[in-house]
């Protein structure tokens, strides 16, 4: 029982970075219907801004407080990736818009190899390591033999993911751009028949996607305190599985889904074998794919007559 | 123009210099300009004019394929025409000519909102979200593009209370205060025709283009449909240009009415000037040119027009 409970608080942990991923293919499919299979590399260029942001931080800056140092580094993270989102868009997909339904899923897969080629050649091919943030562990229960803990790394990632979500929510709910995105997503024409500037909507659900991958970027160099170039391609397909399982468009699937998949991943090494724990995953991929292609929380594709 | 039968006024009018609209309203909001439009070989829509009065209703009617909506397309920037001008002036004196503007400027600035034959609300959006997503322009602005709004400053709370206002009093208008947290999707044919053309007042539009607003109503929704169309020319002064085959709605509301076959202005005038126009009748009928005076004489019209 503990060793379950210390493995749910461990798959949550994971569960949420591939929520926070799984959040911006879901928006950006939401909204024009292409998948973004650049996006786990978006995911792991934000990881090695995080990085260097880190190390100038501390090494040269010799700061050492370390709720602003997270703070700081999650901020220009941020910033940051959501340019490289915003040029990426302008780029390799916008000029594509009008053009056949494959035209911008190949320039995605361009972008993706384009992106942790950069990363490699620039950064080189090892894995970066940081010095470990933050070690402390809160320790929730405790009967001599087992000890079931919540490290503060994991206390921060499922806050971080909490708090982010709400804002997020809140955003797309409630705010005129939320409206105008949801608007776009159902029928892109008439959005911009009433004064809705098409361009720039999709323009910011790239930024706010990228904004999103950067915060998952960024905690999960705290949980692993080591990335690499080709970080961004296993991640990255968990979570597109994690949208697709939790409903491939919908906003509180993806995060449901990232939640599902952490928790399976992490069990499944936990009890069966580590060797096979992304065949778990995509395991489950497949499984939906045949007998729920909708997912969880999405909806039957409906024929318009 | 009495004496002729119905072919030579055909002939003339093909001969006719098309910018010489005799009888256009004194002070239009939309002029519709030698107006082509070609797709490969097919003209949907041969050398248009018209002219759209300030303030009025104006209908577009004919039958089936004569190039309606593709008037309405190029109106509202879905097509870019091969030819011709569309040019609207806004009561201050803003002049702009629509076919050069990107979609969503011909309803953010030349202030044109539009519906279509089928219905195109946001379904699973509600109600009273529909009518917000249309005043995106004010809010947007207001909420300092949505960083003021998360944070819940005043000024945009200002502004979306100003909204929400706005929006309960359209949704009253149409009836369906009952309704409006409701998704749009679940809502009656009729009230969602309703809706929409509630929408499209949203934008704050100078004018409004409706593509076949009466389709498929009952009688009883066909009349609360006048009378809303009614009070959007009446007291919100927005000029209408519709797109209609029901008769009823076009001869009891328009002001001016224009008649389109096969992509070519047949007709242009008053209701009754129209009811009376025999190559309207011919049009509507599906009879050859050579037959127009036979269906004159049939009709009863010839007298009339000796």
């Amino acid at each position: 029982m503990e060793f379950f409970a210390q493995q749910f608080i461990n798959g949550l942990t994971l569960g949420s970075i591939y929520g926070l991923i799984a959040l911006g293919y879901t928006m950006v499919f939401g909204i024009i219907g292409m998948v973004n299979f650049a996006h786990g590399d978006v995911f792991m260029l934000s990881s090695f801004i995080a990085l260097i942001f880190f190390l100038i931080l501390t090494t040269w800056l010799g700061l050492t407080s370390v709720a602003l140092v997270f703070l700081i580094v999650l901020i220009v993270a941020m910033v940051l990736t959501a340019l490289w989102g915003w040029a990426i868009e302008r780029v390799a997909y916008r000029p594509l818009r009008g053009s056949f339904r494959l035209a911008p899923l190949i320039s995605a897969i361009g972008v993706s190899i384009f992106l942790s080629n950069f990363v490699q050649v620039v950064q080189g091919a090892r894995n970066k390591p940081v010095p470990p943030l933050v070690r402390d562990v809160i320790v929730l229960y405790e009967n001599g033999q087992y000890t079931v803990t919540l490290s503060y790394k994991q206390a921060i990632i499922m806050t971080t993911t909490a708090l982010l979500l709400a804002g997020f929510w809140y955003l797309v709910q409630r705010t005129s751009f939320g409206r105008a995105q949801r608007a776009c997503e159902q029928d892109r024409r008439m959005a911009a028949l009433l004064g809705i500037n098409v361009d720039r909507t999709i323009s910011l659900t790239f930024v706010l996607g990228a904004a999103l991958a950067a915060v998952a970027g960024t905690l999960y160099l705290l949980y692993y305190g080591v990335v690499s170039f080709s970080d961004g391609f296993v991640p990255g397909v968990k979570a597109f599985t994690a949208a697709v399982l939790g409903g491939i468009g919908s906003l509180p699937g993806a995060v449901l889904g990232g939640l599902i998949i952490g928790l399976i991943e992490t069990f499944w090494s936990a009890y069966f074998s580590i060797e096979y724990k992304d065949v778990a995953a995509f395991l489950i991929l497949i499984v939906v794919l045949i007998f729920k292609p909708s997912g969880i929380l999405g909806r039957p594709e409906v024929e318009k007559v | 123009m009495s004496d002729a039968t119905g072919l030579t006024r055909l002939a003339t009018l093909k001969d006719e210099p098309p910018a010489a609209m005799p009888g256009g309203p004194a002070d239009p909001i939309l002029v519709v300009d030698h107006l082509t439009m070609r797709f490969g070989g097919l003209t949907a829509v041969g050398d248009v004019s018209f002219k759209v009065g300030r303030g009025d209703i104006t209908a577009l009617i004919g039958p089936n394929g004569a190039g309606k909506t593709t008037v309405f397309n190029c109106i509202t920037g879905f097509y870019k025409p091969t030819e011709g001008m569309i040019r609207l002036r806004q009561r201050e004196g803003e002049t702009y000519l629509l076919e050069r503007l990107p979609g969503h400027d011909v309803n953010r600035l030349a202030r044109v909102a539009r519906t279509f034959q089928n219905i195109r609300l946001f379904p699973q959006m509600t109600v009273l979200e529909n009518l917000l997503v249309a005043m995106h322009k004010p809010l947007m602005r207001a909420s300092g593009f949505s960083l003021a709004g998360i944070l819940g400053l005043p000024g945009y709370r200002r502004a979306q209370d100003e909204a929400i206002a706005k929006a309960a009093a359209w949704i009253e208008r149409i009836g369906l205060t009952h309704r409006a947290d409701e998704p749009a999707g679940d809502l009656p044919y009729g009230d969602q025709r309703r809706l929409e053309i509630a929408r499209a007042m949203c934008t704050d539009p100078v004018l409004l283009c409706l593509d076949e607003p009466a389709a498929g109503l009952n009688p009883r929704e066909s009349a609360d449909l006048n009378t809303l169309l009614r009070l959007i020319r009446d007291e919100f002064g927005t000029s209408v240009l519709l797109i209609e085959h029901d008769m009823s709605v076009v001869m009891q509301i328009s002001d001016r009415i224009v008649v389109l076959d096969y992509g070519i202005k047949i007709a242009d005038g008053t209701p009754d000037q129209i009811r009376n126009d025999t190559r309207v009748i011919a049009a509507y009928l599906g009879v050859d040119d050579e037959e127009v005076a036979a269906v004159e004489a049939e009709v009863g019209l010839a007298g009339t027009h000796a």
